[in-house]
Order: structure tokens, then C-alpha cells, then sequence
């Protein structure tokens, strides 16, 4: 038992409601954002260290001994996604700090923005089913007032909906958790994973199962529950997009992960399967939206649906190499897309307009913009040595040993679709005469975009280095014992 | 007892559904309050509407209610109430500034080339 896990959510929690008594001065509230983000990524660092040196870390919240009060469970998965988001938290700030005006910010902005991370690093490090809602809601609530945040018309009405699906969503949420309790009488993660495996009565489970992955399915993005996003990110800012990018819909697709590979294993030829071809939907039309529009951020967007779809179905193939690429893919996305929507959002505010073919030539006076994008086509579409390139060789390689050639030809034909949709926005954007945009000053917009991109490419670079701590995080997924017994123990 | 919950859960969402399919937004949030009104409903059936004694130890009861259902809907009952009174004041906003209440309206955006 350790304090350790509790310091990813208390750190942004303490933040922010420091920041709600000193919102009127900008420069505070700067400062200690900062602060409170360098703080974070050191908790973070320090608790993949914990998880490394001495395996999985739990806390029994209230010291209420573990099935009965809530515990906070850091295994490896938990506490390298922990890592990935305050180093995003980071990015963000850095990125907020020159596009978001000081009339917005002083509109409790930097508040929302560390609430945002409590909820998405609480949905990470919890080990209670019940206590994922709470992050969830906690998460949406400040996602909510992020994405309607500057009050323009667009942004309310596309809020409007994002709102009215998300609370249908949670409602759906507790009814699941609600059936879950009615049959196996815990809440607790690891409990329930030791009640379903002995239940016999596995019928009503896969019915729960699939109630879940509706719910997560609509959070995270998943086929057919993906059809509020591309509206619902068109609204907002690009720095709070690329937040939304980079961590609200991961954080769908780390509950599937975590409840298809710890609680739902009583019937994985069925659920799994299902699972399985509602990713490969979603890989097919996130590319055909990512190819077919001519709006930047619409191919963004739909380059999120399309990486949602290749780590489903790394989850749905449930090997322990499957699950090891999906967490390889899963952590880089998360980084690459936000740095996706920060260069989009870059190249917006010079052209000022989204849409290819009204401006051109940015290379010339823009070579470092221009020579980001064509990096984060070679990462995006998994070109070896970047970043992509591993998960994905992992995803597919276990896919062809088990058989799916299909599922693995999707695959691979979708990464081509993504290098041509985003190398669209790399040739219209920087080849050409040079024309449709202003000389501005960008180069505070370079340092969160340089910062990450060199992220991702020593991440590609140095597999080697980072497969262990990944290798671990798989292992605990494949096999979930490690992760109960830590749970349970006293 | 619990079919007489059971259906009245299935009124609550019947009814919510009904609701959240209509054009005006201030029908759609009062159907999704009639839809988490019924979850609520729902948790507590869920967890067995027994008769036992408090779940105090010092009661010395032969049958304890279960106390955990009942702490999770005071959870989701707060949620609830700070979303919907969310919604309602965006409700409110979009109305003065985009002029309608009609979902139907709230379309479209910058043009598409």
C-alpha cells in the first residue's frame, strides 16, 4: 500500500482549486499551472518506478480493506498512461498559454483545464467500477465546460449535443453498473474478475459485457458510437481539441481494455469477436472520412476514429503480443494526436481558415510547421523508425498468427489510407506558390510541437529501451492474476 | 416488490425516451432527468429491495439492509443534478444566442468547400 497512486489526481486536484482564489492575475495562474504540471509528470515518473521496482501499487482509500471500500490500483498500464497524460497536461499548457486570450483564461479556464486531468488520470488509476463513473462524470463535467468555453454560437449549439449524448451515456453507465452489482454483488475490479470467472451463469454477463462496451464504445469513439465526434470537435479552440484528442477518447479505450481483459472473460469467442468487426468498422470509415474531407481538422478527427479502430482491435485479438502493441499504439497516439491538433491548429492560425486548397506554399516561410506535419504523417501511418511503427507490427503480427488475415489486411491497408490523408494536408498546405496566409509570429506554438514530436520519434527510436516497462504492462493484462492477488491481498 | 419497481423503471425510461426524441431542448432535458431518475431507480431494485435492519452492527439484526446501492445512488443522484443544471443553463444560452430551442436548427456550420 501506497501513497504514491493518489498523487496523479491529488496534484491537478489541489491545483485547481488554487487557481479558482488567484484567477483575476493571468501570471499566477500561469505559474503555477506550470508548477503543478512539472509536479505532475514527476509523480508520474516516480510511480512507473514504484510499479517497475516493486509491481503493482494499490491504496485502499479511507483504509477500507479492498473488496468493500474503494481502491486506487496503479499496475503498469495504469501508471505509463498516468506518465503520457501529465506529459500531454504539459504540452497543453505551453500550447493554452499563447492561443487562449487573457479575457478567457481569466474565465476560469486553467481551472477546467486541471479538473480535466484529474478526471482522466482518476479514470486511470482507479480500481472500483463505480469509482470510474465518478472520474468519468468528473472528466466529462470539465470537458463540457471546455468545449463551450468562449461562448460562440457554434460552440453552444455543437455542446448541446455533446452534452444530451454524453448524459444519455453515463445513464447507460449506471444502469450496466447497476445490473453488474444485481449479479455478482461487488464493485470492486479485481473482485469481480474473481466472481465472473467462477459465475455460472455467463449468459447474463456477456449482456453486461456488451452494455459496457456501448458505454465506453460511446466514449471512446467506437463504431457506430463515433458519430458525435466530428461535430463536437469542430467547436472548440485547438488547445482544448488537442486535450480532447489526446485523452478523452484514450480514455475509452483503456476501460475496454481494462474490463475486456480483467472482468469479461467468461466468454471471449463471443464478446471479443463483436468487438472485433465494430473495430474494423471503425478503422474503414474513420479512413473514409479522414481521405474524403478537405477541412484539416475534420481529418484529424477522423484520424482519431481510425487509431481508436486499430487498438480495438488490438484488444479484441486478447495475446499477450496483441496487447502489448495496443498499449505501444495506445501510449504514442495519445502523444501524436495532440500533436496532430497542435500543428493543424498552427497552420489555422496563420492561414485562418482550416481548409485545404485556400492557402499554399507554407514551407517557405514556415519550413519548421511544414516539416512537422510530413513527420506526423511517417508517425501516424507507422512508418519504421517512428513511433507507430512498433504497435502496429505487434497488432499485426499477432493477428496473422491467430489466423486473421482479413482483420490484418484492414489493418494495414488503413495505415496507407492515413499517410495519404495526412500527407493531403502536407502537400496542399506547404507545396505550392506561396499564397493565402499571413507572416505571424508562431514560434512560442513550436515548443510544445517540437517537444512532442521528439517525444515520438525517440519513443520509436528507443523501443528497446521502453519495451520492458511495456512488456510488464502486457503481462498483467494477459494474465490477470498478478493484478487480482496484488488487488487482494491484505 | 420488484416488479412493481421493474415497471415503473420501465415507464421512467419509456417516457424519457419518448421525450429525448422530440425537437424542443427543454423536452430533451427533462427526458434525460426521467432517464437517470429511472437508473437511480433501477441501482436500488438492483441491489434488492430486502426489509432488514440498518446496516449498523450495533443492531444485532438477523438481516441487514445492503448499504451500498443506496450510497451509490446518492453518487449518481449529485451527477445528475449538476449536469442537468448544466444543461439547463446551456439550454438557456444557446437560446438567447442562437435564437431557437429546435435541435433541428442546431445544425450546419462554416461552409465545406
Amino acid at each position: 500500500m501506497t501513497n504514491a497512486v493518489i498523487f496523479p489526481i491529488a496534484i491537478p486536484l489541489t491545483t485547481a482549486v488554487i487557481l479558482i482564489f488567484c484567477v483575476k492575475s493571468l501570471k499566477a495562474q500561469k505559474v503555477i499551472s506550470l508548477v503543478s504540471a512539472g509536479a505532475l509528470i514527476a509523480a508520474g515518473a516516480w510511480l512507473v518506478r514504484l510499479v517497475d521496482h516493486e509491481g503493482v501499487q494499490k491504496l485502499d482509500v479511507g483504509n477500507w480493506p479492498a473488496p468493500f471500500g474503494i481502491t486506487l490500483v496503479s499496475d503498469m498500464l495504469s501508471a505509463l498512461l498516468v506518465l503520457t497524460t501529465s506529459v500531454i497536461a504539459l504540452a497543453g499548457l505551453l500550447y493554452s498559454f499563447y492561443t487562449i486570450d487573457s479575457k478567457q483564461a481569466s474565465m476560469y479556464y486553467y481551472v477546467f483545464f486541471q479538473f480535466l486531468i484529474v478526471g482522466v488520470n482518476g479514470a486511470f488509476s482507479t480500481g472500483d467500477i463505480f469509482n470510474l463513473f465518478v472520474f468519468y462524470e468528473v472528466m466529462l463535467m470539465s470537458s463540457y465546460a471546455l468545449l463551450v468555453h468562449g461562448g460562440t454560437k457554434i460552440q453552444l449549439q455543437e455542446t448541446m449535443k455533446y452534452m444530451i449524448i454524453n448524459v444519455f451515456s453515463s445513464a447507460l453507465f449506471v444502469i450496466a453498473v447497476g445490473y453488474l452489482y444485481a449479479v455478482t454483488g461487488t464493485l470492486n475490479m479485481a473482485h469481480l474478475a474473481v466472481r465472473i470467472s467462477g459465475a455460472e451463469n455467463t449468459a447474463v454477463l456477456t449482456v453486461i459485457c456488451l452494455l459496457f462496451l456501448i458505454v465506453f464504445g460511446l466514449k471512446g469513439a467506437l463504431f457506430p458510437f463515433y458519430v458525435w465526434m466530428p461535430g463536437a470537435y469542430s467547436a472548440p479552440p485547438s488547445a482544448v481539441l488537442a486535450l480532447f484528442g489526446g485523452l478523452l477518447t484514450k480514455v475509452g479505450v483503456y476501460s475496454i481494455l481494462r474490463t475486456f481483459s480483467l472482468i469479461f472473460r467468461q466468454d471471449i469467442g463471443y464478446t471479443h469477436t463483436i468487438l472485433a468487426w465494430l473495430a474494423m468498422a471503425t478503422i474503414v470509415l474513420g479512413v473514409i472520412g479522414a481521405v474524403a474531407y478537405r477541412d484539416m481538422r475534420q481529418i484529424a478527427i477522423y484520424n482519431i476514429v481510425a487509431a481508436i479502430g486499430v487498438m480495438a482491435f488490438g484488444i479484441s485479438l486478447m495475446t499477450k503480443e496483441s496487447l502489448e502493441g495496443t498499449i505501444f499504439y495506445l501510449l504514442q497516439d495519445m502523444v501524436m494526436k495532440t500533436a496532430l491538433f497542435f500543428i493543424v491548429g498552427a497552420i489555422a492560425y496563420v492561414a485562418g481558415t482550416n481548409q485545404l486548397g485556400r492557402f499554399s506554399g507554407l514551407l517557405g516561410s514556415y519550413p519548421l510547421l511544414g516539416w512537422a506535419v510530413f513527420l506526423t504523417a511517417l508517425a501516424l501511418s507507422g512508418i519504421p523508425p517512428f513511433s507507430g511503427f512498433i504497435g502496429k507490427a505487434l497488432i499485426i503480427r499477432a493477428a496473422f498468427e491467430k489466423g486473421q488475415l482479413l482483420f490484418a489486411l484492414i489493418v494495414l491497408l488503413s495505415s496507407l489510407l492515413v499517410l495519404y490523408s495526412v500527407m493531403k494536408i502536407f502537400i496542399q498546405s506547404c507545396w505550392g506558390e506561396a499564397r493565402g496566409y499571413e507572416q505571424k509570429r508562431v514560434a512560442p506554438l513550436y515548443v510544445p510541437i517540437v517537444a512532442l514530436l521528439a517525444l515520438a520519434v525517440l519513443y520509436g527510436i528507443g523501443a528497446e529501451f521502453v519495451r520492458p516497462y511495456i512488456a510488464q504492462a502486457a503481462a498483467t493484462l494477459a494474465d490477470p492474476s498478478l493484478y487480482i492477488e496484488s488487488v487482494l491481498k491484505e | 416488490m420488484e416488479v412493481v419497481m421493474i415497471i415503473v423503471i420501465g415507464c421512467l425510461f419509456a417516457g424519457a425516451t419518448y421525450l429525448m426524441l422530440s425537437k424542443s431542448l427543454l423536452r430533451i432535458i427533462i427526458g434525460t432527468g426521467l432517464l437517470s431518475h429511472g437508473a437511480h431507480l433501477l441501482l436500488l431494485t438492483m441491489g434488492g429491495l430486502k426489509k432488514g435492519a440498518p446496516p449498523l452492527l450495533g443492531v444485532q439484526a438477523e438481516q441487514y439492509v445492503d448499504p451500498v446501492p443506496q450510497a451509490l445512488i446518492l453518487t449518481a443522484i449529485v451527477i445528475s443534478f449538476g449536469v442537468t443544471a448544466f444543461l439547463l443553463v446551456l439550454a438557456y444560452r444557446s437560446y438567447q444566442e442562437i435564437g431557437t430551442d429546435n435541435i433541428e436548427q442546431m445544425r450546419g456550420k462554416e461552409d465545406h468547400d
